[in-house]
């Protein structure tokens, strides 16, 4: 299967760059990976999120599917591609992560598991084998207990120390081996062999409208609510704007005790709040203040609650004295 | 997309790539580095297919460090590039080819500084100043004509920055940021990050 070959010597531009006039305008970027997931790291840790949506060529085939899987305790994996190869290789990856700590005692890293996904989709390269998928996790500090005697525990502990100890000549790329951090940790990796570390990403035919969602408000300073409603957010414009994306999210958080899901939204509800908002009643409220500046409170979910504020501030500002309070609601159009 | 750039002085080595990871239209990653050290003296510069840079450029620097250990003393920057050209050419008519553009650099004891051009189809030359990408189109004529064998440190890192001005005037896609590393008798140095892309 011959990829973009954009590295040739050649003067003609490669297919997937819409610029030649001479062809027929091609898809600026191969549909396919037909969902949104979006992963990220703040101060609390990491956060997945992703849609319901299972495509199969223009029909839905599950308004109910599952992409973000959980692989172990303290890792989560979000899937993008083939449904049927994603689910597999998460289990085979599972079942390599669980040998890995039965034998050495301690977790994987989320770069090692990374890179184990990488070298086990390598000789697929080529095929039409699609996982795409992001490894969010928490690396290192918890081990447990109950697979550990005091012996194991200090000899893991050793080669801890050792490993942080001798740092290895190469610091080229993005590796740094024998040092583990531990911490939230985010790796992308595809099965056309990219693997890279991140703080943000997005994959899937949606992901373009989640990334611009996210470029404006993901930072490191986020709380886990703000996270969590960005997250969501960004999941909703792309359900909005793309046909493979849809029907429910679904969140994760991982932090140092693990990973913890919350309940599936259907976001169909959020679909009806901003049409709500958009046309029909009580959708821009505007209160003049004495100054005569107008602000406005946008609604959303919020619109019941801004329209009540606005009231209270209208009220009291009625009881200090203070006049040419003005609270109207009024349609967008 | 990408651009790599070397240039090579009396008794140095400039090299320079982009910082962009891209997957079709979207930059991944801003800060993504595309050079991989193989030894104390020596960088791997490899750009192409997605996942066969990090897979070929990663095979290399394990076998050149193998080969530290095995023998005691470090493969020459010379014999590395011939290494690493070998296996290119191996690969190239099995089923699985690498399709990788690469430039290697390094400071040798004995011969000095090189920099070997290598592309995709395993051809090997060892340049005075090299570049791989869509950029190289516009910019080998500024190496051509400001090129001299006896550039300073300073020039040499002003005639990269002439060419990185050349792609923000002319080339349409976004570059950033570079990363700037520079090789010579005391080992790899990094330099400061070129960030003259608008913003």
């Amino acid at each position: 299967m011959p990829s973009q070959d954009s590295m040739e010597p050649t003067f003609s531009l490669p297919i997937g760059l819409p610029l030649s006039s001479s062809h027929s305008v091609p898809l600026p970027f191969p549909m396919s990976h037909g969902t949104t997931t979006l992963a990220f790291i703040f101060q609390g840790g990491v956060l997945a999120a992703a849609d319901t949506r299972s495509s199969c060529s223009g029909l839905v085939a599950c308004p109910a599917a599952q992409k973000i899987l959980p692989i172990h305790s303290h890792l989560v994996g979000t899937t993008s591609g083939t449904s049927a190869d994603c689910a597999l290789w998460k289990r085979i990856l599972a079942r390599e992560l669980r040998l890995y700590q039965l034998r050495h005692g301690r977790r994987l890293s989320t770069g090692g598991a990374a890179k184990l996904l990488s070298h086990m989709l390598q000789p697929f390269k080529g095929t039409e084998l699609c996982v795409a998928a992001t490894l969010c996790g928490w690396d290192g500090g918890e081990m447990d207990d109950n697979q550990m005697t005091d012996v194991e525990n200090s000899a893991s502990l050793n080669l801890e120390k050792a490993k942080t100890q001798c740092l290895s000549t190469a610091v080229g790329g993005q590796q740094c081996f024998g040092r583990e951090r531990s911490g939230p940790s985010l790796y992308y990796v595809c099965s056309d062999g990219t693997r890279l570390k991140g703080t943000l990403f997005s994959v899937g035919s949606g992901s373009p409208y989640a990334y611009s969602v996210l470029d404006q408000g993901v930072q490191w300073g986020l709380t886990v609510q703000e996270a969590v409603s960005i997250a969501r957010e960004a999941v909703f414009r792309a359900t909005y704007r793309d046909a493979y994306s849809g029907n429910c999210v679904d969140l994760y958080h991982i932090t140092s005790k693990g990973w913890t899901r919350r309940n599936r939204e259907d976001l169909k509800e959020e679909y009806y709040r901003e049409k709500e908002r958009q046309s029909g009643d009580s959708q821009r409220i505007m209160v003049k203040d004495f100054k005569g500046k107008a602000f406005r409170r946008m609604g959303g979910e919020f619109t019941a609650h801004s329209l009540a504020l606005c009231r209270k501030v209208q009220s009291k500002s009625l009881q200090l004295g203070v006049k040419g309070v003005d609270c109207q609601s009024t349609s967008r159009y | 997309m990408e651009y790599l750039i070397g240039i090579q002085g009396p008794d140095f080595v400039l090299v320079a790539a982009d910082n962009v990871a891209a997957s079709s239209i979207i930059q991944m990653k801003h800060d993504y580095d595309k050079m991989f050290k193989l030894s104390e003296k020596i960088l791997l510069l490899c750009v192409g297919e997605a996942g066969d840079t990090v897979q070929f450029a990663e095979y290399i620097q394990k076998n050149v460090q193998l080969y530290k250990m095995r023998n005691g003393y470090e493969l020459s920057p010379a014999a590395a590039a011939n290494f690493t050209r070998k296996n290119l050419a191996d690969y190239l008519r099995s089923r699985t080819p690498y399709h990788v553009n690469l430039l290697l650099a390094g400071y040798d004891e004995a011969d000095g500084p090189g920099l070997y051009y290598m592309d995709y189809l395993s051809a090997l030359a060892k340049a005075p100043f090299a570049a791989h990408g869509y950029g190289a189109f516009l910019t080998l004529s500024i190496l051509d004509r400001y090129y001299r064998p006896d550039l300073t440190r300073d020039e040499a890192v002003d005639l990269l920055k002439k060419c990185i001005e050349e792609l923000n005037r002319r080339f349409i896609l976004n570059l950033p940021s570079f990363n700037v590393r520079l090789i010579d008798r005391e080992g790899i140095h990094d330099l400061e990050k070129l960030t003259l892309g608008a913003k």
